[in-house]
């Protein structure tokens, strides 16, 4: 039985398919890399399967229940989390107050999801900056906020939306550590991401769109030497 | 010290009838007392959780005709109507809620508008329900005296105060903020945004309708012109908290405080006509433009502006 199954979803908007019947599926505990172009639809399918979109076509299932058509909070609960590309940071809350928030999915009383927070700030490295605004926080603290954030929500699958995107190469090595200690924790990861140094080395598999259609699916050194993604992709430069 | 502060000025201002305060001096407490009561009310709904209301006459009207009709109707005391408006304003808020609560930002804010308008029309027109425009009359006034309506609204005030505070420490405090940071995000960690917002809006609406309520009964007469007033109650409701400071315990007593002394002071021009409404305009843009959290909100701001801070 897939952990994830994404079957046949197609979405349109309008008469435009943002996604073609796309099928794969991820299997637990594993890390998979979601690549190909601007505009593949790599981030419309993180909205399909997250509920923020319903699949025009096709049903998302996560361990055996058809979850396509839930709302992105039903899905929450059911234990799948997310990170946004473009930051979405409570603003005028602090640090911790972000994480609190999300923490008290599953907690009972203040004083466990605070318990819930603290864990999960010491384990993204942001403790120092509990009480700072979140709207003050560089651009690499936010990203790993994201990731705080739907970590706080003890989540089963993450979702995972170029959150290395724009970090400089320290904060890099970072979030890639932090990456690798969520899997070991058990947490099954779908990543998008363009950097490819990063994809190659952390994906067990990778799935490749193009213009909403899936082209290619294998492990990071079948893609890397796949003719097709070469072309759309990843160009003659990387491939040699 | 700051968390007795609460008990301290409640203490305080229970104490402040037994000074021998003039008639007028009382009504004035009172109609400060009230306004801070709807203040912390829409600043549940609107300050905290960032759904702004331009439409709570509806609740307040609601609330003040729940009182007068049990008195017009019923022919029983008009009090009756503080305990069973939660029930009739729950009711309205929650259709309101329905209606309302799909729209985001400012069509949430022109939706609420409609609202009340929609209420006082109907007020209005319903003249053999609610009496129509020549409004209820409670002709038995409980007290000639203003110390127990004074210790009724103060009572009331007192309790939304410990309720908005108990709320924003729990739970439903972090989501209502979150909700207003970004809905979205919120959604996607969990939050089921429609329910908070729902209860949010349930929560100020029940509140507001509570002054109403008291308004009714203080008052001894209310007219759908009064109550539902698009200006006079909404509008004020909302230039109250912006002037004292939106997402603040204190901002809505000190808007309050702020707001009726200075429709008293301005009242008592006598050339000035309607023209008071200038006024007000006036103090909201400048409020908007160098306070922006309002007085509590921006308070080290002001200070410094004054030239009052300590270096």
């Amino acid at each position: 039985m897939p952990f994830l199954e994404i079957k046949n979803v197609s979405r349109f908007f309008g008469g435009l398919a943002a996604i073609k019947s796309v099928s794969f599926e991820i299997n637990k505990g594993e890390i998979l890399g979601l690549i190909g172009p601007n505009g593949a639809g790599k981030t419309t399918l993180f909205n399909v399967v997250n509920g923020f979109y319903h699949p025009s076509r096709g049903e998302v299932s996560f361990r055996t229940e058809r979850i396509s058509g839930l709302k992105p909070h039903q899905i929450c609960r059911r234990g799948i989390a997310r990170t946004f590309q473009v930051v979405k940071p409570l603003q005028r809350m602090s640090v911790l107050d972000n994480v609190v928030a999300s923490a008290f999915l599953r907690a009972k009383d203040r004083a466990e999801a605070l318990g819930i927070a603290n864990d999960v700030l010491d384990f993204t490295g942001l403790a120092d900056d509990r009480d700072v605004l979140s709207k003050g926080l560089p651009l690499g603290k936010r990203k790993r906020l994201e990731i705080a954030r739907a970590l706080a929500t003890r989540p089963e699958l993450l979702l995972l939306d170029e959150s290395f995107a724009g970090l400089n190469p320290a904060e890099l090595d970072a979030s890639i550590g932090i990456v690798r200690k969520i899997r070991e924790q058990g947490i099954t990861i779908m990543i998008i991401e363009h950097h490819m140094k990063v994809i190659m080395a952390i994906s067990d598999r990778i799935v490749v769109l193009n213009y909403g259609e899936k082209i290619a699916e294998g492990a990071p050194l079948e893609i890397r030497n796949n003719p097709q993604v070469v072309e759309a992709y990843l160009g003659e430069a990387q491939s040699a | 010290m700051k968390r007795y502060l609460p008990y301290i000025i409640a203490g305080l201002l229970a104490l402040l009838p037994l000074a021998g305060l003039s008639s007028y001096v009382m009504h004035i407490l009172i109609l400060v007392i009230m306004w801070a009561v709807i203040g912390m009310a829409w600043n549940l709904l609107s300050g905290y959780c960032g759904q702004v209301s331009f439409g709570h006459a509806a609740f307040f009207g609601t609330g003040a005709y729940t009182a007068g009709m049990l008195y017009s109707k019923l022919g029983i005391s008009g009090w009756w109507g503080i305990p069973l408006s939660v029930i009739v304003v729950s009711v309205f808020a929650l259709v309101i809620g329905y209606i309302c609560l799909r729209l985001r930002g400012p069509f949430f804010a022109l939706a609420t508008l409609s609202m009340g308008v929609i209420l006082r029309i109907t007020a209005e027109n319903m003249v053999d329900f609610t009496g129509g425009d020549l409004g209820i009359m409670i002709r038995e006034r409980s007290w000639v005296e203003k110390t127990w309506y004074y210790y009724i609204i103060l009572a009331i005030a007192v309790g939304t105060f410990l309720a908005v505070k108990q709320v924003m420490e729990s739970k439903l405090g972090y989501y209502f903020v979150a909700i207003r940071e970004d809905q979205d995000a919120a959604e996607s960690l969990g939050i089921n945004t429609t329910l908070y917002k729902t209860i949010a809006l349930v929560l100020s609406a029940v509140l507001t309708g509570f002054a109403g309520a008291f308004y009714t009964n203080y008052m001894g007469y209310i007219d759908p012109k009064v109550v539902f007033a698009l200006h006079d109650i909404s509008i004020v409701t909302i230039m109250v908290v912006m002037v004292g400071g939106v997402a603040t315990y204190w901002g809505p007593g000190v808007g309050a405080i702020i707001m009726v002394l200075l429709a008293e002071v301005i009242r008592s021009i006598p050339t000035l006509g309607t023209a008071h409404q200038t006024f007000f305009g006036i103090l909201l843009i400048v409020i908007i433009i160098f306070l922006p959290n309002g007085i509590v909100g921006d308070f080290a701001k002001l200070k410094r502006m004054l030239g009052m801070a300590k270096t």
